[in-house]
């Protein structure tokens, strides 16, 4: 410890930190010698940051020539602190993770647990499942279009989302008991079964949302302002993002149709018919397209799902790993064992290694557990789309105008508690 | 899907054209199939997957490391690959001891896949892995002044004073 950074005192460690590749010219860039380049730090607070990003801008005039996002400002340890917390206490952390898609975050740690302990998930689960996972796509893409819109200028745009958002998180309250955040999502099924009502509810929502979309579109397509500022603007070769690891509706607004729900289904996707949307040039314009063209083919499979529910259990019946059913514990002195044991040590998990990805509304969600064979996981590393993402932000925003900046990060749609963990 | 079989075969084509030593060992477990490489050769093995292999991956989903603590070698750093055309997924591993993964024995795959910048920052950040070749790498999610690879299992969960102005003097050398 005594020759490290820190045997310094703290005030000369501060002052020895260097902002020196930061201020230094810029490799690759094309810039007159004579030219004044000027760095501009834009956020952590920001409101057009969509959270607490950090983009350090180097500008020629209004001109952006190149772009670091630094990051970290909500990074809470996550991935280290579910290393402590047996599995299924786990969920609740990495619900948190990218906080406008938890229903995908729960759902992949519980598909990686699952597929550890090749556990079987009930038909009516795995649809279960799919209903809501579809449904908080849809709100995250509102969540996404109003935001974005708002950064665009149109303030109209964030109320009229944020209210047929809340329709969804009725829906969630209903479910699950809690708007955001449900925790419904269990290894080995889900948590309750859908009350009644529930699914005529949601089928009013599917069929009042239709129209919706067709409103929003009504108000943003005719709108000269609105594809002024997104065609042809950002667009970023198809080969680089793919290089750079970008996945979701910003590879397919390139016109590569790449979804994880299509090419490698899971959780019987299979099942149901609907189309992905994909774009032609790959401009802001198409990836806004691809996202609202998203939500509808989602109001298909929800309407799908809940037309062909099976009926069934809704959790896995294997009582090492789900709690039995309330009554039981009254009478089943086996069922008060396996209730005590759940929930004072959890289950164990043979060891073992799984990297389980699926499609969120951002691209690639990837988990990637660890068993050692104890009761609380050894890794958890969740490959976030938002964390990859980023990294093409740079190469969205180089010679574009500072005001395309913006546009570039509504468009990108970064979740930073996605991106830090 | 890859089968046990294919995987062998993709072993056995990679020491073919690399040499015996490359490919330290197959696993296939729940359905997925991952090569244990050596460290040196990470590089060289995640070329040829990428563009001489006979089925290609194209696609680098994710690169990212963990801690086998108490087993030894301790550190690994996982890639996980995809083909897009074939709609398959293979993982590459690398395993190595403390020491070896300070002292830069892991080549950066930077130049293969640009996606692997961030998050080789990010296992150099949490893990303490040095990625020789990367051309910055530093921290990328704790502060730059930070001691230490927090997500290492000998890195203990908990609290630490925060340091203010005004009790930087009450506090002295609280990190030793």
């Amino acid at each position: 410890m005594s020759n490290g950074p820190l045997s310094m005192p703290y005030r000369e460690r501060e002052e020895s930190v260097t902002l020196e590749r930061m201020e230094a010219p810029l490799a690759g860039t094309e810039v007159e010698p004579d030219a004044e380049l000027f760095t501009v730090n834009m956020g952590p607070h920001h409101p057009a940051t969509h959270g607490v990003l950090r983009l350090l801008c180097t500008l020629e005039g209004e001109v952006v020539r190149d772009v670091v996002p630094l990051i970290g400002y909500v990074h809470t340890g996550i991935e280290k602190s579910c290393e402590d917390q047996q599995y299924w206490k786990a969920i609740t952390f990495v619900e948190r993770m990218d906080y406008l898609a938890y229903y995908f975050n729960a759902y992949v740690f519980c598909a990686a647990v699952e597929r550890l302990l090749d556990e079987e998930v009930p038909a009516r689960a795995q649809y279960l499942r799919v209903v809501h996972m579809e449904l908080n796509r849809i709100a995250s893409h509102l969540f996404w279009l109003g935001t974005s819109a708002l950064d665009l200028g149109a303030i109209t745009m964030l109320w009229w989302t944020l209210r047929d958002r809340d329709s969804i998180l009725d829906l969630f309250e209903m479910s699950g008991g809690q708007r955001l955040h449900t925790r419904y999502f269990q290894v080995g099924g889900v948590m309750e079964d859908i009350p009644p009502g529930w699914a005529a509810k949601c089928r009013d929502f599917t069929a009042n949302m239709s129209t919706r979309i067709d409103q929003y579109e009504a108000l943003l397509d005719e709108n000269q302002i609105f594809i002024e500022r997104l065609r042809n603007v950002g667009i970023v070769p198809q080969e680089r993002l793919r290089s750079l690891g970008v996945s979701g509706p910003l590879m397919r607004a390139t016109g590569d149709p790449w979804d994880l729900r299509k090419t490698m289904p899971y959780c019987s996707y299979e099942d149901f018919d609907f189309k992905i949307p994909v774009g032609t040039v790959g401009d802001h314009y198409d990836r806004y397209r691809v996202r609202v063209a998203e939500m509808r083919e989602s109001l298909k499979i929800i309407e799908q799902a809940v037309d062909g529910m099976p009926e069934g259990p809704f959790i896995t019946s294997n009582r090492k790993v789900a709690l039995p059913p309330r009554h039981e514990l009254a009478t089943s002195m086996e069922a008060l064992i396996h209730h005590f044991k759940l929930v004072t040590e959890g289950f164990r998990v043979p060891p073992g290694e799984v990297y389980e990805a699926i499609e969120s509304p951002r691209g690639e969600l990837g988990c990637f557990v660890v068993a050692d064979g104890s009761s609380k996981p050894a890794r958890v590393h969740m490959r976030d789309p938002s964390f990859v993402n980023l990294q093409c932000l740079p190469d969205m925003a180089r010679g574009e105008l500072i005001a395309d900046l913006v546009a570039g990060i509504a468009m990108l749609d970064p979740i930073l508690g996605g991106i830090d963990r | 899907m890859i089968d046990a079989t294919g995987l062998e075969l993709i072993a056995r084509s990679v020491r073919g054209s690399l040499g015996e030593g490359t490919v330290r060992d197959t696993v296939h477990a729940h359905g997925q199939a991952t090569l244990d490489v050596r460290p040196e050769a990470v590089r060289d093995v995640l070329a040829y997957l990428r563009d001489d292999a006979d089925e290609p991956f194209d696609f680098l989903a994710s690169l990212h490391g963990c801690d086998y603590f108490p087993k030894e070698p301790r550190l690994a750093v996982h890639y996980q690959l995809l083909s897009t055309e074939r709609r398959e997924r293979l993982g590459v591993r690398a395993r190595m001891t403390v020491e070896d993964a300070e002292a830069g024995t892991l080549p950066t795959v930077t130049d293969l896949w640009a996606t692997a910048d961030f998050q080789e920052k990010e296992t150099f950040d949490f893990f303490g892995v040095r990625f020789t070749g990367h051309e910055d790498l530093r921290r990328l999610h704790m502060p730059e002044d930070y001691e230490g690879h927090p997500q290492r299992r000998d890195f203990p969960i908990g609290g630490e004073p925060v340091l203010f102005t005004y009790n930087e003097h009450k506090v002295p050398r609280w990190y030793e």
